[in-house]
């Protein structure tokens, strides 16, 4: 496995070091594709030509079960989606179906809805900053990430009773309120994560095997990105500062102040995999200023609308992008009027920004395969749906 | 721009194969295109200066029963506004033209609505199922579908 920044690939010369051909399954049980994802690659000694995601190993087909169920049903299937980011599952849910049907959420749901969604996002981006540094051969951080992580879950396991899947967002607010209790853990784990915080640069973010693993790797131009649709911390990290809390805000997240990082090629190109990699860890940090700013401003109240047990939703579409750890999740959802959804279409940050695998794989290293696929960072739950 | 000047302007450039500004039920407001004139009109919306379109946020297929829609949600990162494209298709041969050459995205979309709801796009690169395996038969989403008893010796009992 070979470290490629420093390395000039100079193509074999037809008549001394031609090598065959191969074809090579990657996954579906391999540890460095994050889930079940098969990737057949096509190499020639060490580079890799071309790679073709093959998907669906998890396909349930929720689209169809979400017609079957009424549409407080629905919201729990979303959970298990981006299983890593439960929270923001069903929060774009609801948030879709409230819109349709002009159901107004009460102030202090929406605030619990801000921070169960980013401290969900923090516990999301600690998966993805642990197992990037397993996929390129580094535990310890693993280790790190999860013991921070564990707080987190601590206090969504008290908010919501599960520990992976909540099922906490509900069709008008959320499912319970949390107690004071709560936001004292809460406000502990933020200091916690601003001291962990520096570790984990020191440890991985400044190593400088991971540099060279990671810089000038997979780099995606801005224009690349926007094509094939890259959203979230992979658009960012091209360098497009979009956020859609920023640019269309939901659920009052103008009323928080907070900075969008973007990809400046700090130490290779715009748009590689360790600018990939370093928007995710700025990011905590600003998870970190949303919450300790929800938390102040914590409104008093009820923290669900009242909404009927079978809830008709009038006639019409709609379709609500919601900021995911990933990227833009949105659920398209018509209705002709039943208690039942006549169209649900889930448009997931993973299934999009993977899309681009064969375009970015192509004559490069098969370490740096698994390299890019880590700081696209997919789930596969929702790829497959 | 809003929904509304944008259907104006496609209304200016292509006529007839743009539908009727729709009375708005609940919710966002689409605009109705002729398949024949989906290619031109999304090359339109993604060149011209004051549209510029340049991000394809999705592609959904959808089953009316009696007729079946591609719909495509559009967005501009330069001005921030976004619109709804649908193009009704013939239930008995759904045709129409990919868009996978102007803007890459729409690749896996135009797989996925083929794999789930048997619509072809024209001119895809590779139009083969996604999520399904190859040898699956029928179209899952489409509303008259039936879950097959058995696949490949696997019953569902």
């Amino acid at each position: 496995m070979g470290m490629t920044s420093d390395l000039t690939l100079t193509p074999p010369r037809e008549d001394s070091l031609r090598t065959e051909e191969l074809l090579i399954n990657m996954g579906p049980q391999h540890p460095s594709t994050h889930g079940v994802l098969r990737l057949v690659v096509r190499t020639d000694g060490e580079i890799v030509r071309e790679s073709w995601p093959q998907i669906g190993f998890l396909h349930r087909c929720f689209e169809k079960i979400a017609e079957s169920l009424n549409y407080a049903q629905v919201v729990p299937y979303t959970d298990r989606m981006d299983y890593l980011a439960s929270m923001n599952n069903a929060l774009a849910f609801c948030l879709g179906v409230e819109k349709l049907g002009g159901i107004d959420v009460p102030e202090r749901a929406a605030y619990l809805r801000v921070i169960a969604a980013e401290l969900n996002r923090i516990a999301s981006h600690l998966v993805s900053f642990g197992t990037y540094a397993l996929d390129l051969g580094a535990f310890t951080p693993f280790l790190y990430a999860f013991r921070e992580r564990e707080y987190i879950l601590a206090i969504l396991e008290k908010m919501s009773g599960g520990r992976l899947l909540y099922h906490y967002p509900r069709i008008g607010g959320v499912a319970r309120d949390m107690s004071a209790e709560m936001i004292r853990d809460t406000r502990a784990f933020l200091k916690i994560m601003r001291k962990a915080w520096p570790e984990y640069n020191t440890l991985l973010s400044y190593n400088q095997i991971f540099i060279k693993r990671t810089a000038n790797v997979g780099a995606v131009s801005r224009e690349q990105a926007i094509a094939w649709g890259f959203t979230g911390p992979c658009l960012r990290g091209s360098g497009v500062p979009f956020d859609l809390r920023k640019q269309h805000p939901y659920s009052l997240y103008e009323r928080f102040q907070f900075d969008v990082p973007v990809g400046e090629g700090l130490k290779g190109t715009v748009g590689d995999c360790w600018d990939r990699y370093w928007v995710r860890m700025v990011e905590i940090m600003e998870c970190c200023k949303i919450i300790e700013q929800a938390l102040d401003g914590l409104p008093d109240g009820p923290v669900t609308a009242k909404v009927p047990r079978v809830l008709k939703l009038p006639k019409g579409e709609v379709y609500v992008p919601c900021e995911n750890p990933r990227g833009e999740l949105g659920y398209y959802i018509i209705s002709d009027g039943a208690a039942k959804a006549l169209r649900v279409k889930s448009r997931g940050p993973s299934f999009c920004n993977l899309s681009i695998t064969n375009a970015l794989c192509r004559d490069i290293l098969l370490a740096d395969v698994v390299a890019v696929l880590g700081s696209i960072d997919i789930v596969l739950g929702e790829v497959d749906r | 721009m809003n929904v509304q000047e944008i259907h104006s302007r496609l209304k200016a450039r292509f006529g007839d194969g743009i539908g009727e500004w729709p009375a708005p039920e609940a919710g966002d407001p689409f605009i109705q295109v002729q398949p024949t004139y989906l290619r031109e009109a999304c090359k339109f919306l993604r060149d011209e200066a004051d549209l510029r379109f340049d991000f394809l946020r999705l592609i959904s297929a959808v089953d009316w029963t009696d007729r079946l829609s591609s719909v495509y949600h559009l967005y501009s990162y330069e001005h921030h506004h976004g619109v709804t494209l649908r193009v009704d298709l013939l239930r008995a041969a759904p045709r129409v033209g990919s868009v996978a050459d102007v803007w890459p995205a729409a690749d896996w979309h135009e797989r996925e609505a083929y794999d789930m709801m048997g619509i072809v796009y024209e001119g895809h690169p590779a139009l083969k199922r996604i999520l399904l395996p190859d040898d699956w038969a029928g179209y899952p989403l489409r509303k008259d579908y039936k879950a097959p008893e058995e696949y490949n010796g696997l019953t569902n009992r």
